[in-house]
């Protein structure tokens, strides 16, 4: 088997261990990344939100936000799991994607 | 270790994206150079491969989560310049589509994660499996320690970015404007949990693959991968 094929069977195998990143933070009840709060969170951390944080934090509305779609928010973790291996499917075909277009411009063509 | 909107300011969004600018154009011009069309998937999977590893959140129980990048082990096999492309792809699909990372803040994200790590990565494991025979364990604990130090050098600017902000920026009254925690609290938090924690992910992937690399494909270990 090539190896380009092999990496491509250990990508798959991440793609649906992926909702582990879910699933463990949730078990273990570890909040989010530091550094990485929504405005709630900075306000119960420091009493205040930081005027240009407050101002900044909706320069962009993600399509899918946090790996989940949109009104999803509360849903069972099983559907959350499903999303979040969706998004990885998703952003994975986007990143090949990107990566192939961007080599014809960027590769010899030896 | 992305950095949200709204944690630093636009002096240093704007720093980072100039810092950025010149790096993606030497790096477009070394990859058009040295790569043939043929070696155009590994790169993609390259991409792929950081993009998925960062989804895969490792909690320290009761406190934060953190995850591996990837970016040691692309910038192994594909070189340095070829990885930065690379993350630097995964990190603005990740900031654009699904809000990890900030779009004003993806100067800074890259500089930490698409060149910082992967360039240190890379270097420290050229230096450390100097002259070693392709299936040698030196190799094996070189990528380890290679993406141990990589993503922890990461954590580190990341930690001193946030940290500088409420230097930087805060009304008279001294209330912050950005990120609220100075040097003293975020470099620390940033650079200890990845010490103690986030970084062994890193350091343990890129090791482990490399292994297996040895036994089944070991030519992709003898010239960075670049002639298949």
């Amino acid at each position: 088997m090539k190896i380009t094929t092999k990496f491509w069977i250990g990508l798959s195998a991440l793609v649906v261990l992926s909702p582990l990143g879910l699933l463990l933070p949730e078990h273990f009840k570890a909040g989010s990344a530091w550094g990485e709060w929504g405005v709630d969170e900075i306000r119960e951390l420091v009493g205040y939100i930081p005027k240009g944080l407050g101002k900044l934090s909706t320069f962009w509305s993600a399509p899918i936000p946090d790996y989940a779609f949109k009104g999803w928010e509360g849903k069972p973790i099983v559907v959350l799991s499903f999303a979040y291996i969706l998004s990885a499917v998703i952003g994975i075909l986007l990143c090949v994607g990107v990566v192939l277009i961007l080599g014809k411009f960027l590769s010899r063509k030896d | 270790m992305h950095i949200p909107d709204g944690y630093l300011g636009p002096a240093t969004c704007g720093f980072f994206y100039l810092i950025m600018f010149p790096i993606w154009t030497a790096a477009s011009r070394i990859v058009k150079k040295t790569f043939n069309a043929r070696q155009v998937p590994l790169l993609a999977i390259g991409a792929a491969f950081s993009f998925v590893i960062m989804m895969l959140n490792v909690p320290i129980p009761g406190g934060t989560t953190g995850h591996a990048v990837g970016g040691v082990l692309v910038a192994i096999l594909l070189g340095p310049w070829a990885a930065c492309i690379a993350i630097t792809v995964a990190l603005v699909i990740q900031a654009l589509l699904f809000g990890d990372g900030g779009i004003t803040a993806i100067g800074a994200n890259c500089f930490n994660m698409a060149f910082v790590l992967p360039f240190a990565g890379y270097y420290i494991y050229k230096a450390v499996s100097w002259n070693t025979p392709v299936n040698s364990s030196r190799k094996i604990f070189a990528a380890g320690l290679a993406g141990y130090i990589g993503i922890n050098l990461a954590a580190f600017l990341a930690g001193v970015e946030f940290g500088l902000q409420p230097l930087l920026h805060h009304t008279a009254s001294g209330q912050v404007l950005y990120c609220p925690y100075g040097l003293n609290v975020a470099v620390p938090v940033m650079l200890g949990e990845h010490l103690l924690i986030f970084g062994w992910v890193e350091a343990i992937v890129t090791a482990l693959v490399i292994k297996y690399l040895q036994k089944n494909s070991p030519e992709l270990l003898t010239q960075e991968g670049l002639n298949l």
